[in-house]
């Protein structure tokens, strides 16, 4: 961490990079109103670092709790009729999508 | 979708002149399935475990696996032992404390939108691997990081041949696979092997599979998608210091395929670099049947995944007791474990290399441990069953399990079957007729044993050749060889020689 931290704008151009990679649709004016909203809560998130100093370890967790683990032990599962319940279609015991352009990552 | 059209058109340059003017830089992403009896962040049965046969489509999921709505992960703890065994066996530092990350993608194969995986805390890091060329040459393979991870669905597309809409493809997915443990080993860049790089591709992959299966943590069955390899290939011309631009050639699922995919990436960058065109950094699909990649997804050095810590997960904090313990029970290395059995099995330095370089060691190892002679094994496993293999182009070891090797050589052992019976035997184990008994009784193909009908085709030879027994008794033993040779016949080859050799002689002493 740097002790005066450069501050960060988020672009309309970042916004919809964003919403992209998101599959949320924006028209330009939301994406010009978030762009505003989020450079503000950057902002805002950035003055932990006035008070955090190095003897403050990085936290992604509100719960002081670590190495919570199941035993390998086989529990209950869905049948396939209760797996594919909810999909809008359905062939050969699966899932039936559309064509998906791209591949696995 | 990659398309056959384009695949054949690549440009190759003679293998020894892009070596001459080009160095070979590689990298591997390797994902191992572990064999834990659940999946990685549910209790679900886990399609990778030891003992799973094949499994009808999503019956092996819980919520969790499917991302559906207030399902929570929870780590399993086992997946945990085994992925800092794996990272102490690769020779890596185990971090104090790490953590799950959520990798964000659209894709149907995780119903989530995201992938749980590790990012900048993976659970292992800064190993090395020793790895030997088939040459006997060792090379020390650096490993960058080795992190947990979840694997994705399966997705099976299928052709718009239903004639609802033109060009109306679809994707079939299953989520069986969707959760189950994987931890992705990832080297740092891979210089100096010249023209041994796709060898030394094989032996990396090969060692890696010989790691994981004697730690026990992994089934390490490449052709069913238990160990899955991804190859980084560039090139750089000789004398260079910076990089050149690569690609990733990503499933490559054979050991045969490493080596094969590695050196024609080789031979295509070289080409392109030769002619003055540059080499774009994207995956490439590889094709076991033409040998060759094609084009897939332009990829970038920072592909936009957002990953940030995964809220529903706590960090892990491996104890040094534990990670004490997990070293302790560590089995010896590949390299220690060839040694041990060259000493033991009693084989030639040359003898050994066949073994090694067809692949077959823990294969041969494993029917010596299930009761054949080390000899016996090693004769079947570099005889019929890789002459089978080779034919097929298909590794030895996905033909035949150890098990029914040493039960078949057995059944030769005992005098049940001839060679030329254990053969046909062996071919109906390959066919999946079932074990050796199962194909022996099926197939009617036991030695004939009971000496009484063997007495009855002794006595026809006899009648045919009526002076043999007289020549046998003047001293011409040999003269027992075309009555052996006719009994063999009438039995059509279901007899054991040996015996009906000391039943014409006992006749010719009487």
């Amino acid at each position: 961490m740097t002790d005066a931290p450069e501050p960060v704008v988020i672009t309309a151009a970042d916004v919809q990079h964003l919403a992209g990679l998101a599959r949320i649709a924006l028209s330009p004016e939301e994406i010009d109103h978030l762009a505003g909203e989020l450079t503000s809560i950057v902002d805002s998130v950035a003055r932990v670092r006035e008070v955090a100093t190095p003897d403050v370890p990085a936290t992604s967790h509100p719960v002081a709790l670590v190495n919570v683990l199941r035993p390998d032990v086989p529990g209950a599962v869905l049948t396939q009729e209760q797996v594919l319940s909810g999909a809008p279609d359905a062939s050969e015991g699966r899932f039936r999508v559309p064509a998906i352009l791209g591949e696995e990552q | 979708m990659a398309d056959g059209t384009a695949l054949s058109s690549d440009a190759l340059l003679d293998y020894d002149e892009a070596l001459a003017k080009y160095e070979p830089v590689l990298g591997f992403e390797v994902h191992v399935e572990l064999s834990t009896r659940t999946k990685m962040f549910s209790a679900a049965p886990n399609p990778a475990a030891a003992d799973s046969g094949t499994v009808e489509p999503n019956t092996m999921v819980a919520p969790v696996d499917m991302g559906l709505p207030g399902s929570l992960p929870v780590v399993n703890a086992q997946a945990v032992r085994y992925s800092i065994s794996l990272g102490l066996a690769l020779g890596c530092s185990i971090a104090e404390t790490c953590r799950f990350a959520r990798k964000n993608y659209f894709y149907p194969d995780l119903g989530k939108n995201y992938q749980i995986s590790q990012y900048d805390e993976p659970i292992a890091f800064d190993g090395s691997v020793e790895v030997e060329l088939e040459d006997g040459t060792t090379w020390t393979v650096p490993i960058e990081r080795a992190h947990m991870e979840e694997d994705a669905g399966k997705l099976t597309h299928v052709g718009g041949t239903t004639g609802r809409i033109q060009g109306a493809d679809s994707s079939l997915v299953d989520y069986n696979r969707a959760g189950v443990p994987l931890v992705e080993i990832v080297t740092k860049p891979i210089v100096g092997a010249g023209a041994a790089a796709p060898q030394l591709a094989k032996a990396y992959v090969a060692t890696i599979r010989d790691i994981v299966r004697s730690l026990g943590i992994s089934e390490a069955r490449m052709e069913r998608g238990n160990l899955r390899c991804d190859a980084n290939v560039s090139l750089r011309p000789r004398g260079q210091e910076r990089f050149g631009t690569r690609t990733e050639t990503k499933n490559v699922n054979s050991l045969r395929s490493v080596e094969r995919a590695v050196r024609y990436e080789i031979q295509r960058q070289a080409a392109i670099l030769d002619a003055g065109g540059t080499i774009i950094q994207e995956t490439r699909h590889w094709h076991e049947d033409t040998g060759t990649t094609s084009a897939g997804r332009p990829k970038s050095d920072a592909d936009d995944y957002r990953y940030f810590p995964e809220p529903d997960l706590l960090p892990i904090q491996p104890s040094a007791e534990l990670i004490a313990e997990l070293r302790a029970a560590l089995p010896e290395t590949p390299t220690q474990f060839r040694r041990r059995l060259q000493a033991d099995y009693g084989f030639s330095e040359s003898e050994f290399r066949d073994i090694i370089n067809a692949n077959v060691l823990v294969e041969l190892e494993e029917t010596v441990a299930a009761g054949a002679a080390p000899a016996q094994a090693r004769k079947w496993w570099l005889g019929e069953i890789l002459r089978i293999a080779n034919a097929r182009g298909v590794e030895a070891g996905t033909l035949v399990s150890p098990l029914h090797v040493s039960e078949l050589i057995a059944l030769v052992e005992n005098g049940d079957l001839t060679d030329r019976l254990a053969r046909q035997v062996l071919e109906g184990v390959i066919a999946g007729e079932g074990s050796p008994e199962d194909v022996v009784r099926a197939r009617g193909l036991a030695v004939v044993s009971d000496d009484t009908a063997l007495t009855a085709a002794i006595d026809e030879a006899l009648a045919a050749q009526p002076d043999v027994l007289q020549r046998i008794r003047d001293g011409k033993v040999q003269a027992a060889g075309a009555v052996i040779g006719a009994v063999m016949k009438a039995m059509r080859g279901q007899a054991d020689a040996a015996r009906v050799r000391e039943l014409v002689l006992e006749r010719a002493a009487r």
